[in-house]
């Protein structure tokens, strides 16, 4: 009998690709064409000797539509190598967010203590409001952003998962 | 000054085309192809085929690939001659037929500005095209058309577009041939061996084993479909085909099941079903084949062999998979059965083929003959018998006429058959047979056809006449979207909503007008001569053949329903339970 395993999984897949006219078009594309979850994106060129972009993409589904979205990306002509950081062994990933906090008093002096001990940084000041950029798993980030909520939190931008495996081996 | 060597970007376009073994174009011209077209008037390589849409020069050079195994050819203009050309591109994405799409495009430092005429066609053909360029620099021109071609024929085939600023085929550059190009795409064709191994070994222990083939045989190649054949006809294996597999195996051969699923035959869907080995070269779990997924062919281990990884366990779960290309694959499991002198378990597929052969009497594809009306089945038989000696190439269109085709025409050999399989493009199957005809101008090429079908496309009909290809439009004129009707009858409780034309051309006027061959056949009594005099012309014809508007294809696998659920026939108690959508795929 034919058994699908339905248990959601969540995997972080790293891509390399051509950096050329359309590759990330092509790559969402199969993504929204098809069905598939993106809960992060994030994309730079990397080798511009090579002219070579890498992917980060953290998506979910079952085990037959993770290995279906690593064949399908595979499956694209500009697309050099792709793998799944969540099972190829350990790895890390991180993200970057600048989180802007406007507030006065104690609420600002607050917002400041939090970020030392999330050894966020201060890049932007002003008499009513901060710019802090913090580093590090997502939930970290999470969990600073959910801190600051109450303090004043005005806006937030972020970069996205980006990962790599740990050890010397390369993609 | 412009060195000597250089070329102005239509003269590099056309020389590639003609180091990349292009005969013939299929193409419409327009403002943004103009320079293209000025420098086709002034050379005798490439044929160009002037089509009356530009949806037609893409299914007519599916026709020519699936025919001869080439890439398929196309020239449109910018903007709607571009856009014209996305149900072929589609049509040749879904059935993996390798295709180069050049179109025009308006001049680089318009792109973006909404000029006249234009169209984000690389945008827009990105879902539906194998893979796609747009061509800045008339430097990277020839480099681009020779990395097209190999991506649309290597690995599995597909439609490849070439989008082309009118500046960039204005302007002078260097040609480079394919020679001193180096492509990074390079899909992988040899399968791995401890696989085959392991695959021999599942065979070998098989006591209901059955091969199921698909359109990646033919795909494949000549070489393919021979070692299919040999390897069936070495270990007497029963083998069914997907609707785009028929040919890859001789369809008269006793070995044969014929082609399997939603309108397939009885014995090879149960033989589907009840097998405990099933071996899938070249064919994807299509849905329209498995019928509901969770009771397809429960008993059995499945062993697939693609050359697209994405196929593997994409519909449905394997327990072997082999990834390549079938030739390679076929050629080492032969090698590796031969070596190790396999032995069947003889007397368990003796008792296998006895309960096949009972399946087979059952004679699904048997109907209710008729001495007033011409039934639809009827017609085809007749054009089967009487057009086999000629061993011709038959394209479809879509609908209850292509199922029967499928079920009555017998295909002893690849490339004979040509039928829009995976979008199911209604309008495929006249321009598809232009395409045929071109590549074999002494053939016979038979459109076979339904009038709703024929007049999506019926204006290629003065294409024909222009070229002098002497296409036959065999039309079953039921008056109805046939297949639409008979889901409205089984289905949708007889209401037939908009699926009746009340009005149609006269179509041996309408032959007449376009200046091809017009005949007509109102009883069964006047369908050989037809069919006799229809081949006997060395013009296009179209032939209207008005058979019974009431009569169902069957067998049928109703819509959510398992390969053990088939309707027979009319008479068929089963009809009565409707179909199932909880559990498995939604089918429509």
């Amino acid at each position: 009998m034919t058994h699908i395993a339905e248990a959601i999984e969540r995997h972080t897949i790293a891509v390399l690709v051509d950096n050329e006219a359309g590759v990330l078009a092509r790559v969402i594309g199969l993504f929204s064409g098809r069905g598939y979850n993106i809960e992060s994106l994030t994309v730079a060129e990397v080798d511009n000797r090579e002219q070579l972009s890498r992917i980060t993409i953290v998506t979910t589904g079952t085990k037959m539509i993770v290995e279906q979205i690593k064949n399908q990306l595979r499956r694209l002509v500009p697309v050099h190598k792709v793998s799944d950081l969540t099972i190829e062994g350990a790895h890390v990933s991180r993200e970057l967010a600048l989180v802007k906090v406007a507030s006065t008093g104690e609420k600002r002096v607050e917002a400041l203590r939090i970020a030392d001990i999330f050894r966020a940084n201060v890049i932007d000041a002003t008499n009513e409001s901060f710019v802090f950029e913090v580093v590090g798993a997502t939930d970290k980030v999470d969990a600073f952003i959910r801190l600051m909520e109450p303090l004043g939190l005005a806006d937030v931008s972020r970069t996205g998962v980006v990962a790599i495996a740990r050890g010397p081996a390369a993609l | 000054m412009a060195h000597q060597d250089t070329l102005n970007g239509a003269e590099i376009l056309l020389k590639a085309l003609v180091d990349q073994g292009v005969e013939v174009i299929f193409g419409y011209p327009g403002g943004a192809v103009l320079p293209i077209y000025d420098e086709m008037f002034k050379q005798n390589r490439l044929r160009h085929i002037l089509v009356r849409h530009e949806q037609a020069a893409v299914h007519a050079a599916e026709g020519y690939a699936r025919s001869t195994g080439k890439v398929g050819c196309v020239l449109v203009t910018s903007g709607p001659g571009a856009t014209n050309t996305v149900t072929g591109l589609t049509d040749a994405l879904m059935d993996s037929i390798p295709l180069v799409c050049i179109t025009g495009q308006v001049p680089t430092s318009l792109i973006g500005n909404d000029a006249f005429q234009e169209a984000d066609i690389t945008g827009i053909t990105r879902p539906c095209t194998k893979h796609n360029y747009l061509v800045k620099d008339v430097n990277n021109l020839a480099k681009t058309i020779h990395e097209a071609f190999h991506v649309a024929r290597s690995g599995r085939p597909g439609p490849v577009l070439v989008d082309l600023p009118k500046d960039v085929v204005q302007s002078k550059g260097e040609y480079q041939p394919p020679s001193r190009v180096k492509s990074k795409y390079k899909p992988q064709v040899k399968g791995d061996l401890k696989a085959i191994e392991k695959a021999v070994d599942m065979i070998a222990k098989a006591k209901r084993p059955i091969v199921y083939v698909g359109g990646g045989v033919i795909n494949s190649g000549p070489a393919a479909c021979q070692l299919l054949t040999q390897f069936v006809r070495m270990t007497g294996f029963p083998c069914t085909q997907t609707l785009m597999g028929l040919g890859a195996f001789p369809g008269s051969d006793p070995l044969s099941l014929g082609m399997l699923g939603m309108h397939g035959t009885f014995e090879a869907n149960l033989a589907m079903h009840g097998c405990d080995l099933m071996i899938n070269v070249g064919a994807r779990f299509d849905d329209r084949v498995t019928g509901r997924v969770n009771a397809f062919a429960p008993y059995s281990k499945k062993i697939h062999i693609d050359i697209d990884p994405s196929s593997i366990n994409k519909n449905v779960l394997v327990d072997l998979s082999v990834v390549g290309d079938a030739a390679h694959i076929l050629e080492d499991l032969i090698k590796v059965w031969k070596a190790r002198q396999v032995r069947m378990d003889d007397k368990a597929l003796k008792a296998w083929w006895s309960e096949i052969e009972g399946w087979r009497s059952r004679n699904c594809l048997h109907f209710e003959t008729s001495n007033k009306i011409i039934k639809p089945q009827y017609a085809l038989q007749r054009l089967y018998e009487l057009t086999k000696h000629k061993n011709p190439y038959i394209t479809t269109e879509v609908g209850q006429h292509q199922m029967w085709a499928a079920q009555h025409f017998k295909f002893e050999q690849p490339n004979h058959w040509m039928t829009s399989g995976g979008l199911g493009t209604m309008g495929y199957g006249l321009p598809a047979a232009m395409g045929v005809q071109t590549a074999h101008p002494d053939a016979l090429v038979i459109d076979i056809s339904g009038e709703s079908s024929f007049q999506m496309n019926l204006q290629e009909m003065a294409t024909l006449c222009q070229h002098r290809l002497p296409v036959k439009v065999f039309i079953l004129n039921n008056q109805y979207m046939g297949m639409v009707r008979q889901w409205q009858e089984l289905i949708h409780g007889g209401r037939y909503s908009e699926s009746h034309m009340h009005t149609h051309p006269d179509f041996v006027k309408l032959a007449d007008a376009f200046g091809a061959v017009g005949l007509r056949a109102e009883s069964p009594g006047e369908v050989d001569d037809l069919i006799k005099e229809m081949i006997a012309v060395d013009r296009p014809v179209i032939a209207d053949l008005r058979t019974d508007a009431s009569e169902n294809c069957f067998p049928m696998i109703m819509p959510g329903m398992a390969h053990n659920e088939m309707v027979l026939g009319p008479e068929d108690r089963s009809l009565d339970k409707p179909g199932s959508e909880e559990d498995g795929m939604v089918l429509v």
